[in-house]
């Protein structure tokens, strides 16, 4: 086995396990992300997904496995070892993670500029100018009217807050980002739009992303790599498209199948 | 000196209790900025009339003290003349308005205009000592954001007066960060007191009696007051001297005194303006 640089991944997980007393959430999980990569778990609600996504982003502790963060610097982080004050400052620097619901990743009461701007200030930057200029920077990219800048969450539409959400994690440049249905809840143009800015972000920026879809629409358009999870548990992974044309388990091939063709 | 009411232990709370509440205090001491939690008793005021601070006096004072106590900076306004009259009836310790004769000074919303000596104790009334509060309502979660001094918070709200009014419009309860570590909560004094608050020589001590927090800031202590590199912290100015004693440099307050909207620009601290107005009547 070579251990040449390109081959060290950016996440690991090690048969993740995690259950809510005698409900399942996910079980014996094993997976890697690699730099640049952007891989889906989908799967029916209940399956597990979201709890898998927010064990490995370290917001829940499993019950048993092990989980490792490559950082820039080469470092190699044990997710589940990490202090508190270590863990939130990975999470708010080379992590995003972005809510299905944008009132959970933002602050409603605090402008559009401020909650850009949050990240930055946690990290030290003491300069409001420059964290109002990068702030107007990030809502140009996820095109939000600059003008809206002191205008607060609630006064923007679904499609808005999401993208602004988006922003809020992206300003720091972090080198994954974690997705929780990003585009559930908006209506079909809006997602489209979307998940369009999503995919030129994610190119740009050489993002790696773990994304948490129902949606077999939206990882075909965003993922390379796709699991497929029922009842807590990995059925089937591989590339996107080789699921989408031939998937092999029997409930991906009923996941495919219930596509409504165009 | 009043006689004292009998009936009521020496100023008024039990001696467990002042015991319970010198331990919060000395703990507060040994970690500047700090809250700590006191089991706040039901004072014979109610809540948000400064029974933090009443409690916390009740707690330091003792039989040779001497008390001003201070609302707005004034001695003659309700909060003030009642508390006083609290101490004199329940400890009968001498009460003065003037800051020099004082070893303690309770106030609700100012620091006197003169500088405090290191023999004095200067006592906050504090409404609401979590700085981060309006931002982070739970209080587990702000209790994390101080262990982990992760106060990124505290600039939000800074970023937000300046997006919304151009410059920090913070006025009072201005932020400040203790001994380079506790963000802290000045209480409800303006800024233009930050500064006093800066290696102040006396002793300063804060109580919330309904959220029942003590907290405190040592003598010669750093308090530096939270800016950007590009909006610093400044001080209210007025355009004018007090109309009472000509003062350029002390906080003015605004009374309206006719129905007619006219107004004056007065000293806040009714002891600072009436020693002025003595000197200038000695020297014409």
């Amino acid at each position: 086995m070579t251990d040449t640089l390109d081959a060290i991944p950016l996440l690991e997980a090690e048969e993740i396990s995690k259950d809510y007393g005698a409900h399942t959430g996910c079980r014996e999980i094993s997976l890697s992300l690699w730099p640049g990569e952007v891989l889906a778990i989908v799967g029916e609600s209940g399956s597990g997904k979201t709890t898998l996504l927010r064990v490995l982003a370290g917001q829940l502790p499993p019950n048993s496995g092990q989980a490792f963060y490559y950082r820039a610097d080469g470092r190699k982080l044990d997710i589940y070892e990490l202090s508190e004050a270590e863990r939130r400052h990975l999470q708010r620097s080379e992590w995003g993670f972005v809510y299905q619901t944008p009132a959970e990743g933002l602050r409603m009461n605090v402008s559009a500029g401020a909650n850009v701007g949050e990240r930055l200030m946690a990290l030290g930057a003491r300069h409001y100018g420059q964290i109002r200029g990068q702030a107007s920077g990030w809502l140009e990219r996820l095109e939000i009217d600059v003008a809206r800048i002191d205008e607060r969450p609630a006064a923007f539409s679904g499609g808005m807050r999401q993208r602004l959400q988006i922003a809020r994690n992206l300003v720091t440049n972090p080198r994954l980002l974690f997705m929780d249905e990003p585009t559930g809840g908006l209506d079909v143009s809006v997602q489209a739009r979307l998940l369009d800015t999503l995919r030129s972000l994610v190119r740009d920026m050489g993002l790696s992303v773990l994304l948490v879809t129902h949606d077999l629409g939206v990882a075909r358009l965003l993922a390379d790599r796709m699991l497929v999870m029922k009842e807590g548990r990995v059925v089937e992974q591989g590339l996107t498209d080789q699921i989408l044309e031939d998937p092999q388990h029997a409930y991906s091939q009923l996941l495919v199948s219930s596509i409504l063709q165009a | 000196m009043t006689a004292r009411e009998s009936g009521y232990n020496f100023a008024y709370l039990d001696e467990q209790t002042k015991r319970m509440i010198r331990r919060a205090i000395l703990k507060a001491v040994a970690i500047p900025g700090y809250q700590v939690p006191f089991a706040s008793r039901e004072m014979p005021m109610p809540f948000g009339w400064g029974t933090g601070g009443v409690q916390v006096t009740a707690a330091i004072l003792g039989p040779d003290d001497v008390l001003k106590v201070i609302d707005q900076g004034a001695d003659d306004t309700t909060n003030a003349v009642s508390i006083r009259g609290f101490f004199q009836r329940t400890a009968g310790v001498e009460t003065t308005e003037q800051t020099e004769e004082a070893s303690i000074i309770q106030t609700r919303h100012r620091i006197p205009e003169t500088p405090l000596k290191a023999d004095q104790i200067l006592v906050y009334q504090v409404p609401i000592p979590e700085p981060l509060r309006f931002l982070e309502p739970r209080e587990t979660e702000t209790r994390i954001l101080h262990a982990l001094k992760d106060y990124g918070l505290m600039h939000v709200k800074l970023y937000e007066d300046i997006a919304k009014h151009g410059h920090i419009a913070t006025t009072y309860a201005y932020p400040v960060k203790v001994n380079a570590r506790y963000v802290t909560d000045p209480s409800p004094t303006p800024k233009f007191d930050n500064p006093k608050m800066n290696r102040m020589a006396a002793l300063q001590l804060f109580g919330a009696g309904r959220e029942q927090r003590i907290y405190a800031i040592p003598p010669d202590t750093e308090v530096v007051s939270l800016d950007f590199e590009d909006h610093p912290f400044t001080v209210q100015a007025w355009d004018r001297p007090c109309a009472l004693c000509g003062a350029i440099d002390t906080f003015l307050d605004e009374v309206v005194t006719d129905n007619e909207g006219s107004r004056l620009f007065v000293c806040s601290d009714s002891d600072h303006c009436q020693k002025r107005r003595d000197a200038m009547q000695e020297v014409s």
